[in-house]
């Protein structure tokens, strides 16, 4: 019978406890970020989408389509054709397509690109009806944000 | 706790299918409940719809190619998969790993587990219907993955390390920014104390609960907390030491009986535990190369090699064949929670449907890790 008012007592406290730890929360600043008003810097590292990356002077891409992206992209998600054409030093890509819907952002083709062409852009929250929207072009729609068939999310 | 019902007839018996949309299941996990009122009598899980052929996808692409996938198994902690397969892969070649970079392997990876964790605990308390708890986890949970962002570039996906070392260097700030999270976790295990370890509610729920034997435990194969719970001090970082753990002083916790409260123990002590690794890393990391330089394509010998670490969750391990080709021949994996998970219908036996919930919790499930 003691015991059972002594577990009461020792129960009672811990709650109390408790109550104390969520009462001292209350009155502590907020750290909840309220997402779609309010939005935190990408990180640094940050791997969305791959774009391209072009020539300062030529404003053309740097991608010289040797197709190690494409070979060891794991998901294989991404196309590369090239061609050199007359007057050209070298080859430039015609078409360089990435399959969104399969890609994982591993930042494999990024980091296998033998001249740094390609880069993850910070675009986040996409989101669209259909398969097709995620079909993305990397040339059409450079510097690599692409605007045309969806718009991201968080965009309003 | 051995309900009447037992010697009741079997038609008294009724079965419900808890999953494979079930909150406290945590992912795709389908279990057959045989019940007598509020008794289980019987527990069958139902794996498998969340199997995407992991091993499979590693047989049929270069050994490079498969990184990005280590972290999709185990979805909460995925850099200790990353670290087993990529010592595997060393082991085999024979690859020196850059000083830097296996100091910097070991303070993510020990990041990640405390990370995993904090998911464990909020997630458990969450399943014997404590809400408060998971604010206060995530709050934590959230500073440890703003590090990890930047650091690795995702917050789940994990996928930095590389042969030979990481993939790049950490940003200037890293040690300033992890002293700074890594104190502030240090003061909010009293808040842990009293809002959950010390509260009636919650050892009642989870005292003399779900109580493991040591026997059972070794006859399924359970690793990680969930045998330390039971009085096993077995650690793979200690009793088969790899990386540079033998070089850090930290210790293993164990419980006393292996009921659910000894493994909640045992979890928050390994956080307190990895915090220590952590601090220790950062004051002895060395200066120099993150990767060593490899050649462009390595082929795996022929031969096989098998790894194991110690995962959020228990023993990881890789086993891996090659036949001289870069493509590996066979890849198995060896996943902790399939083992945890195999010995819940013995242990749930004649149990209360609400205590099999809580006991199936602390076993801290990962189902894409078991499908795989």
């Amino acid at each position: 019978m003691k015991k059972y008012f002594s577990d009461l007592v020792t129960g009672a406290k811990s709650l109390v406890a408790g109550f104390i730890v969520t009462f001292k929360a209350l009155l502590s600043p907020v750290v909840t970020v309220q997402y779609p008003r309010e939005k935190l810097p990408v990180g640094k590292g940050y791997r969305g989408h791959p774009i391209l990356i072009l020539e300062d002077d030529t404003g053309r891409p740097k991608c010289i389509a040797c197709g190690s992206c494409m070979r060891l992209c794991p998901s294989q998600c991404i196309t590369v054709q090239g061609e050199k054409k007359e007057g050209d030093k070298r080859k430039y890509p015609t078409v360089f397509q990435v399959d969104f819907t399969r890609c994982s952002l591993c930042g494999t083709c990024s980091e296998v690109c033998p001249v740094a062409a390609l880069e993850y852009s910070d675009v986040y929250g996409l989101a669209g009806f259909t398969r097709e929207e995620f079909q993305y072009d990397l040339l059409a729609d450079l510097p690599g944000l692409v605007e045309t068939g969806f718009k991201p999310v968080s965009a309003d | 706790m051995t309900p009447q019902a037992v010697s009741k007839p079997i038609h008294y018996r009724y079965f419900i299918n808890m999953g494979p949309q079930h909150p406290s299941t945590h992912g795709v996990l389908r279990l057959v409940v045989g019940l007598y009122g509020e008794y289980v009598l019987s527990l069958e899980p139902v794996i498998g719809y969340g199997h995407r052929m992991q091993e499979l996808m590693a047989e049929r692409r270069p050994w490079p190619a498969f990184l990005p996938n280590t972290a999709r198994m185990d979805y909460a902690c995925g850099l200790p998969h990353q670290h087993c397969y990529l010592l595997a892969i060393e082991k085999m070649l024979g690859i020196a790993v850059a000083q830097r970079g296996e100091y910097l392997r070991v303070i993510t990876t020990e990041i990640n587990r405390i990370v995993s964790h904090l998911l464990w605990l909020g997630a458990n308390l969450l399943d014997l219907g404590a809400f408060t708890p998971i604010l206060y986890c995530f709050d934590d949970r959230e500073n440890f993955l703003d590090i990890l962002e930047d650091v690795t570039g995702s917050r789940l996906t994990h996928c930095w390390y590389r042969a030979g070392g990481v993939l790049n260097d950490v940003p200037a700030d890293f040690a300033d920014r992890l002293r700074a999270v890594i104190k502030r976790m240090y003061g909010r295990f009293e808040i842990y104390k009293n809002l959950v370890t010390d509260n009636i509610i919650f050892q009642k729920r989870t005292k003399d609960i779900g109580i493991i034997t040591p026997d059972l435990a070794r006859r399924y194969g359970a690793t990680g907390p969930v045998l330390r719970g039971s009085g096993i001090a077995y650690d793979i970082r200690k009793s088969m030491p790899y990386s540079i753990y033998p070089q850090l002083d930290f210790d293993i916790p164990v419980g006393e009986q292996g009921d659910c409260f000894d493994r909640y123990i045992v979890h928050i002590e390994e956080m307190r535990q990895s915090l220590r690794i952590i601090e220790q890393c950062i004051d002895r990391l060395p200066e120099g190369e993150v990767r060593t330089k490899l050649p462009k394509k390595m082929t795996l010998p022929p031969g096989d090699c098998t790894f194991s670490v110690e995962g959020a969750r228990g023993e990881v391990t890789y086993y891996l064949v090659g036949d001289g080709s870069d493509v590996p021949y066979r890849l198995k994996v060896r996943a902790p929670c399939f083992s945890n998970l195999s010995l819940l219908p013995e242990l749930c036996e004649d149990m209360l449907l609400a205590d099999m919930i809580a006991t199936m919790g602390s076993l801290d499930l990962v189902i894409p890790e078991v499908d795989r």
